[in-house]
């Protein structure tokens, strides 16, 4: 597959790890913040090819991780109305909410649906116009274009009976938190490369000026991210801090324009709690007034959820690369992909499921 | 997060005013939405994510990028045996 | 909270996640929830010596001869796909587990559950492949059941199919006889059949149309067992893919195993499908493949065995049984390094992350 198989060749991949090697005289700690590049990492095993001085953790990349559990629990609580079909992306449907989860609300009779586009999402509820479709729509700023894309169509050819449950997070004001807290060790950041397609590179150029810390855009492949990882060790061993865009086949400074209108054009910016870190401001998206007819949570009046949120996990520690999921006490003790005690083991993305399906047999010693 | 694959888009359509191609990932075809490529042509390759062609591959991009990834992959450089104690995780 | 600058440490977790208290699909899958459900309820009822071993089949001596002994049940939806319906994948699923115990099949029984308004045009089709498949398998379907249910009550139809077949003596196959030093031995490329229903629901096209590998292995196995090469254990990798079938042997005989990535056979069109959608092939069902266990020295003519049949042409070595950390199934991917082939919880889930 082009562009696809070339960015897994091995010999290159070796290349940019002994040149890695080559260059890393010092301890430095690197984050990725994406859950796709965290998945690369440890389905091609790629920290078993980086020195030991270049640390690499595991950022809030991860959407279906930190979507909020009343999120979930509004979910869960649609799914259970007879006149609902609730349509859902796969990652989402075995996310634990406080109660259950959708899964289980299909076993108990819910009408849940999996879906792999918000495009079949509108298809679904063109057929059956008797039921209320509600389509879960969650992502961060790549997948916000295609939701919006979804509630638009439905806004233009009258589909009364769709509606979104949105919940949207955006990834710099995550990394601007992470990089304002006291406790943070992060040195340098690969950025999203899809969320960077879309939205472009200039949000990450305020980071690396504010904070001076080094930001390369990286892509998904392991030669992607070796590569990213190597930019990164070059900036830092000369002390330098600036913007790279490892990811230009795909990127460019700007971004795609037309995706980002359509955002504009249906979602407006707002304070968004992330599952296990709190409030971030004006760090997620809601559904504009103009489409109230399709937003769920105005449409359904659904009651104010509080929820407690019990301090088991660690979660919100991996989230922020502070911990690694083997540094929790319950990791593949009593937190298990079968049994999740939170998020991060529960999505494929999660940095808990990666290190548990992945890596478990580093750690067993 | 982000799944997104690169595709070669075959050919171009107008469905209900929406602009969609069928796409091809390596021997399967799926109609992808390109609305947000409205520059883009068959033969053209574009990165895809729940449907939606959300960039288009830049190809003189990727081939001068690539050269120089290429070239590194020649040198055949001696890489350190693989570190058991697990690189990247603080002891 | 939002205005005082948070430690990173002050964020709190989670609520953990509740046991459920009743079957979800995930149940269903072939993986870690199957295993769950099957060790929590139904060995319990069932508890002996013979079913202990979890096989694909029984093996018991009755007088003079052994018998191989199973059952599957076939729920799949559409009844229709490219490569076969559930009339043909009925018999196929069956005599594969009678042969994965290198017992040659003889007798199938057939109970059929149709849902009220299934068409006689649409049974009428189904039972002629299921002829078809009975007859090129060399098995008689000498008994059989019909029942009817309410529209609603199962798709269309549903088919449960018991087989009995007879072992030759001396030959023990079981998931419990694998060895350190082993190698595996798959038949050919892998997530043929999950994709080509997949993309019946999903709408996918292929270039080329992609048919699932249904097949009856029988005679396959049997060019193997000529050989008189030692086969350990074969299983045949249907739902939790090839994974769940080379963990169950891993957990069942204690030891490790070590797959080479490059090694595993797999279609484009399968890879493009799992590529764009986010599944691993190694999760992905198969119904016409299947997995060995072989003595070290058998391996080459084993192999040489299985590439001379139809059913074998791609047919590879794909990894080594070890002594390291038993249970463990990991893979070296073609970067050279290594990562754990995990039994997935539930039904892998096309993801968007």
């Amino acid at each position: 597959m082009k562009y696809l198989d070339e960015y897994r060749d091995d010999r290159i991949a070796r290349g940019l790890a002994a040149e890695i090697h080559e260059r890393a005289t010092r301890h430095w700690v690197l984050m990725e913040i994406c859950g796709g590049q965290t998945h690369t990492i440890m389905r091609y095993g790629l920290d078993e090819l980086l020195p030991r001085q270049v640390e690499l953790v595991h950022g809030p990349g991860c959407p279906v991780c930190v979507t909020p559990l009343e999120t979930i629990d509004r979910a869960v609580q649609l799914a259970g109305r007879p006149d609902v079909t609730m349509v859902s992306y796969g990652d989402m449907l075995r996310v634990p909410g406080s109660a259950s989860d959708l899964l289980n609300a299909k076993a108990r009779g819910a009408d849940v649906r999996l879906v792999y586009s918000p495009l079949e999402a509108l298809k679904i509820a063109r057929a059956n116009p008797k039921r209320k479709v509600v389509f879960l729509a969650i992502g961060f700023e790549t997948t916000a274009p295609a939701n919006a894309m979804a509630v638009w169509q439905a806004h233009r050819e009258g589909l009364a009976n769709f509606f979104m449950l949105a919940s949207h997070v955006l990834v710099p004001p995550a990394i601007r938190l992470l990089l304002q807290s006291p406790d943070n060790r992060v040195q340098a950041f690969i950025a999203p490369g899809h969320v960077c397609a879309v939205m472009g590179c200039r949000q990450y150029e305020d980071l690396v000026r504010e904070f001076r810390v080094p930001i390369v855009v990286g892509g998904f492949e392991p030669v992607d991210v070796l590569e990213a990882i190597l930019m990164l060790v070059k900036q830092l061993e000369r002390g330098e801090s600036k913007l790279e865009n490892q990811y230009a086949r795909a990127v460019s400074r700007l971004g795609n324009l037309p995706a980002q209108q359509m955002v504009e054009r249906v979602f407006e910016v707002a304070d968004q709690k992330w599952r296990g870190i709190g409030e971030i401001p004006q760090s997620g998206l809601r559904i504009r007034p103009e489409f109230a007819a399709h937003d769920a949570e105005k449409v359904f009046g659904m009651a104010e959820l509080h929820v407690e949120e019990s301090p088991e996990c660690i979660s919100a520690q991996v989230l922020k690369g502070l911990k690694k999921p083997t540094d929790c006490p319950a990791f593949a003790t009593r937190c298990t992909p079968e049994n999740p005690l939170g998020a991060p083991m529960v999505s494929a993305e999660g940095a808990c499921a990666a290190y548990y399906r992945y890596r478990r047999h580093k750690v067993l010693v | 997060m982000c799944l997104a694959i690169p595709g070669k888009v075959l050919d171009v359509s107008e469905d209900h005013g929406v602009r969609s191609g069928r796409v091809e990932f390596g021997g399967i075809v799926r109609t992808v939405c390109l609305d947000f490529v409205p520059e883009t042509q068959a033969g053209d390759y574009v990165v895809v994510h729940v449907g939606f062609a959300i960039s288009r591959v830049d190809r003189e991009e990727a081939e001068r990028t690539y050269e120089a990834l290429e070239a590194m992959g020649l040198l055949d450089l001696e890489l350190p045996p693989p570190d058991n104690g697990g690189s990247g995780d603080a002891e | 909270m939002s205005s005082e600058t948070k430690t990173i440490a002050s964020f709190t977790c989670p609520v953990p996640a509740p046991a459920g208290d009743r079957v979800v699909l995930g149940h269903g899958s072939g993986g870690t929830l199957s295993a769950d459900l099957l060790h929590r309820f139904f060995l319990p009822a069932f508890a002996n010596p013979t079913l202990s071993r979890l096989d694909d089949q029984a093996i018991f001596s009755v007088g003079h001869s052994r018998l191989a002994f199973t059952t599957d049940s076939f729920v799949v939806k559409p009844l229709f796909f490219p490569g076969g319906n559930i009339g043909s994948l009925a018999v196929h699923g069956t005599v594969n587990d009678l042969a994965m115990g290198g017992a040659k099949p003889l007798f199938l029984s057939a109970a059929f559950i149709l849902e009220e308004g299934l068409p006689f045009e649409t049974l009428g089709r189904i039972l002629e492949s299921f002829r078809g498949a009975a007859v090129e398998a060399g098995v008689e379907v000498v008994t059989g059941d019909t029942k009817v249910v309410e529209k609603g009550g199962c798709d269309g139809m549903f088919i449960n199919t018991s087989g009995i077949g007879v072992v030759p003596e001396g030959l023990h196959l079981s998931a419990n006889q694998a060895r350190p030093g082993d190698r595996i031995l798959l038949s050919g490329s892998i997530g043929e059949h999950g994709i080509a229903i997949l993309a019946l629901r999903e709408g996918l096209e292929f270039e080329s149309p992609l048919e699932s590998d249904s097949a009856a292995l029988h005679s396959l196995v049997a060019a193997m067992l000529e050989t008189r090469g030692q086969i350990r254990c074969m299983r045949d990798p249907t739902r939790g893919g090839l994974s769940s079938a080379l963990n169950e042997i891993a957990a069942s005989s204690h030891v490790g195993m070590t797959l080479e990535e490059r090694a595993i056979p797999l279609r484009e069109e399968v890879r493009g499908a799992c590529e764009m959608l986010g599944l691993d092939p190694l999760y992905v069902a198969n119904e016409g493949k299947l997995v060995a266990i072989v003595a070290p020295g058998a391996a080459e003519i084993l192999l040489q065995a299985m590439r001379q049949h139809p059913l074998g042409r791609q047919a590879d070595i794909i990894g080594t049984v070890t002594g390291d950390d038993p249970g463990l199934v990991v893979m070296r991917t073609p970067l050279g390094t290594t990562r754990i082939v995990d039994m997935l919880a539930g039904d892998q889930l096309p993801r968007i992350c």
